[in-house]
């Protein structure tokens, strides 16, 4: 069990620092912690979540996306189109959209791969062309979603958020079987060291096609999950969810430098930084100053990831890391 | 020994080249290795020995040649090309990941284990194997990197012998395990070769190379030079084969320090961490003082520690009777200071390739004020023949030899008082070491005081004097005069304290 706490000791610490600010959510919010309250929460929490994770493959062959939010623009304004209709069509709808995700991952993946091209400008420039795509598809907010589809999605189980269960399956159900796989060790090796992994016998550019493929379908599934909470496309989220999906990954415990962290800790990530801002609202800070204060809890916590370097005794190992 | 060496050969490289740019690391080699024989390859740093392991991994590929396995030629375009059939290379810079655990790395890519959830590699035969080379304290569940360099070579021998080779290649495989730890890894690789698997050896130790080999291949600045039966030839014979000359013309003769010569650099106790103990010598002017060991017993912590690479550091560093504490390679290389360090690897800390070669040799002036004067360079570079095109070309397009003399003009042009040096000649040819080796030996004519730091215990006999000796962070034996020879140097490497048992056939006078 101690064992257990040690291998995971950077998911701790993000869960016990979730622990305490969702205590202080569910306190300092007027409708106290009831049903609605921790549902409206998951459903935002679940979100960003998505796109963390998307993140989270990407970082982890050490890469970057910055096309996370773009991908979400994207299927998010395609779903407004295909997710209307009939029950049938739903299903093949959602089929649809996270295939485009995928899709979508995949033209990053092979760009990176084989025009041996740094992720970062890779995903600049895809992120722009899906942005540009998803704005010809809905140049302003509109179209909808089937409402009790969307109902089925975001609301609860039993008294348990729906969001909430799709989290915990996703982790039970795909993570931690694919941690066990030899596709799971290839990209962890990968991104931790790329000449060991290829001296190993491992295929480094499918592995890593096969990373930003993953991430490009967690991508469409956010985009997907958006559709559910808003019932309309809008292709102007880009921005906002590229830039947090990073900080979610960092806060998680992912290390940006490829090969440590897991996607549990992507996803208490998402919650710690979504919590936040909630809490923000909720605060009676000035509105003008909530973007200041969220941003100083936001470079603490990080800073506090870094502390270790101050105990380096030897210099050159600040460089080499 | 039967061995069929008419026969078809496991491993068959046929006129094989590999270039890199202008530099030929292998040129026209024909080699061949039967199963059922251990066959060590022996040469100098640089003479192809590690790019000859690449090539049949399947890591690079030839430039020109052919390589046949089992008499069919193939192409080995991945190592897991090359694990297919059945090559298994053990690596000097390691195969394993250092985020994953020990039983993670061992399934990394392992023959049939795929990318799904199929692991049908044997881990108790793993942890059989790993217990009998003496790695019983080593837990499958363990991070990598948390391991000591001894523990992963373990881990990466297991590694390689859990894939079931037919043909195993062992590069300086055991350079950090202690004898007991070697003579269970030759036991094992011994019984692999009983079994009928072909084991290719690259060792800078003599004796295990004796010990364990039945062929030995000479490998010369990437040539192929002679094979032959273990035992067919003595040392002295081996070692001219490596070197190609009389080691009389590789180095210079040495002009004797004045005894009454002033202390220019003076250890008192240096310490740091866990990793260096109460390190103390000292060094005249015109003195050449060597710091000798295997790789990584604490010599290079001691440049990192003067060069103020190191925080928390104890002990007294003086510098001409003055006490110095630099905490930053730029307060080391002060004018009031006056140390310059050449490290050991150029290509990542020495020189900036991508610039062009008049940039690299303004480095170290940089942000010290006044700029050397262009004549300084000038007359180095001719002393030390820098061949080159013009100056603003980059680095990167320079042989091994070439750039390495850039990184020594870059230092000396600020005109140290001490110059530290850590494997100046690791991997380039004969002719430059023969160049740096008589720059060493007029600089310290001229009065500088030098500490060179090698792996090449030649160049320790025959350029320094005295050689400390390291062994786990410690000076275990200071050696000098009629003492100063291979022998002690490699006993004291391996911390034996016998040096009488049987005479080692690699003396100084070989």
């Amino acid at each position: 069990m101690l064992e257990l706490f040690r291998a995971n000791r950077r998911e701790c610490s993000a869960a016990v620092v979730l622990a305490l600010l969702l205590g202080a959510y569910l306190y300092t919010h007027p409708r106290g912690a009831s049903t609605y309250v921790l549902t409206i929460w998951a459903n935002q929490c679940l979100i960003l979540a998505l796109a963390a994770m998307a993140q989270f493959f990407v970082v982890l062959v050490r890469g970057i996306d910055l096309s996370v939010g773009a991908i979400m623009a994207l299927t998010n304004t395609f779903a407004s189109y295909v997710l209307g209709g009939t029950a049938l069509g739903i299903a093949a709808g959602s089929v649809a959209v996270i295939a485009l995700g995928t899709l979508c991952g995949l033209v990053n993946g092979l760009i990176v791969v084989y025009g041996r091209i740094q992720p970062i400008i890779v995903t600049l420039a895809t992120g722009s062309i899906f942005v540009g795509i998803a704005l010809l598809l809905r140049p302003t907010p509109g179209g909808s979603i089937n409402y009790d589809f969307a109902d089925a999605m975001t609301l609860d189980v039993a008294g348990i958020p729906t969001a909430v269960l799709i989290g915990v399956a996703l982790v039970v159900v795909f993570w931690l079987p694919l941690r066990r796989t030899g596709l799971g060790r290839a990209m962890y090796a990968i991104g931790s060291s790329e000449q060991a992994a290829f001296q190993s016998g491992i295929a480094v550019n499918r592995v890593r096609l096969c990373a930003f493929a993953l991430g490009g379908t967690f991508a469409g599934l956010a985009g997907s999950y958006f559709s559910h909470v808003t019932t309309t496309g809008d292709a102007g989220i880009a921005p906002n969810f590229t830039l947090n999906s990073i900080a979610a990954v960092v806060l998680g415990g992912v290390a940006l430098r490829g090969g440590v962290g897991t996607l549990i800790g992507a996803l208490i990530g998402a919650c710690i930084l979504k919590t936040i801002s909630s809490l923000m609202f909720f605060s009676g800070l000035p509105p003008l100053a909530q973007p200041f204060i969220e941003g100083m809890v936001l470079a603490g916590a990080i800073a506090i990831g870094s502390l270790g370097l101050l105990r380096v005794s030897d210099r050159l190992l600040v460089f080499s890391r | 020994m039967t061995i069929d060496r008419t026969g078809t050969a496991l491993i068959r490289l046929q006129g094989v080249s590999k270039h890199y740019g202008a530099t030929a690391a292998l040129s026209e080699v024909d080699f061949a290795c039967h199963a059922g024989e251990v066959h060590a390859v022996l040469g100098e740093n640089g003479a192809g020995k590690s790019t000859l392991m690449k090539l049949m991994a399947g890591v690079i590929r030839p430039s020109a040649g052919e390589i046949l396995v089992d008499g069919a030629p193939v192409t080995l375009s991945s190592p897991a090309a090359a694990l297919a059939l059945g090559i298994v290379c053990m690596f000097q810079e390691l195969s394993l990941v250092p985020d994953l655990s020990v039983r993670e790395n061992l399934l990394l890519g392992a023959p049939g284990t795929g990318y799904g959830f199929r692991n049908p590699t044997d881990l108790a035969a793993a942890r059989t194997t790993l217990d009998a080379i003496g790695g019983e304290a080593i837990r499958f569940a363990t991070r990598v990197a948390d391991l000591p360099l001894a523990e992963q070579q373990q881990v990466e021998i297991t590694k390689a012998l859990i894939r079931r080779p037919r043909l195993l290649i062992l590069d300086e495989a055991t350079s950090a395990l202690n004898a007991s730890v070697v003579d269970k890894v030759f036991a094992l690789i011994r019984r692999q070769r009983d079994e009928g698997v072909a084991v290719l050896f690259i060792s800078h130790r003599f004796h295990e190379i004796e010990a364990l080999a039945d062929t030995l291949s000479v490998f010369r600045n990437g040539r192929h030079i002679e094979t032959m039966r273990n035992g067919e030839h003595d040392y002295p014979h081996l070692i001219q084969l490596m070197i190609g000359q009389p080691l009389s013309n590789l180095f210079p003769v040495a002009a004797p320090v004045r005894p009454d010569a002033p202390v220019v650099l003076d250890i008192e106790r240096l310490g740091w961490s866990d990793r260096l103990h109460a390190v103390s010598l000292s060094v005249r002017a015109g003195q050449v003082v060597g710091l000798g060991g295997l790789d990584g017993q604490g010599q290079a912590r001691v440049m990192h520690a003067l060069f103020g690479l190191l925080r928390h550091t104890e002990g007294t560093v003086r510098l001409g009777g003055e006490p110095i504490a630099p905490d930053s390679p730029k307060a080391a290389t002060a004018e009031a200071v006056g140390l310059a360090w050449v490290p050991e690897d150029r290509k990542s800390d020495g020189l900036v390739l991508a610039q062009s070669i008049a940039e690299n040799l303004h480095l170290a002036s940089l942000g010290h004020g006044s700029r050397p004067d262009e004549a300084v360079f000038t007359r180095l570079m001719e002393r030390l023949e820098l061949t080159y095109r013009e100056l603003s070309q980059p680095v990167a397009d320079l042989s091994g030899g070439n750039q390495q003399k850039v990184s020594l003009i870059k230092w000396l042009a600020l005109s140290p008082r001490c110059l530290l040096l850590s494997d100046p000649t690791r991997g380039i040819d004969v002719k430059t070491k023969a160049q740096i080796y008589r720059l060493l030996a007029d600089l310290a004519a001229s009065g500088l005081a030098i500490v060179l730091l090698s792996t090449d215990f030649e160049e320790l006999i025959h350029l320094c004097d005295p050689v400390h000796v390291f062994y786990d962070g410690r000076i275990v034996d200071s050696l000098s005069g009629e003492r100063l020879d291979a022998s002690n140097i490699v006993a004291a490497s391996l911390n034996l304290h016998a040096t009488a048992d049987g005479p080692d056939p690699v003396t100084r006078h070989a």
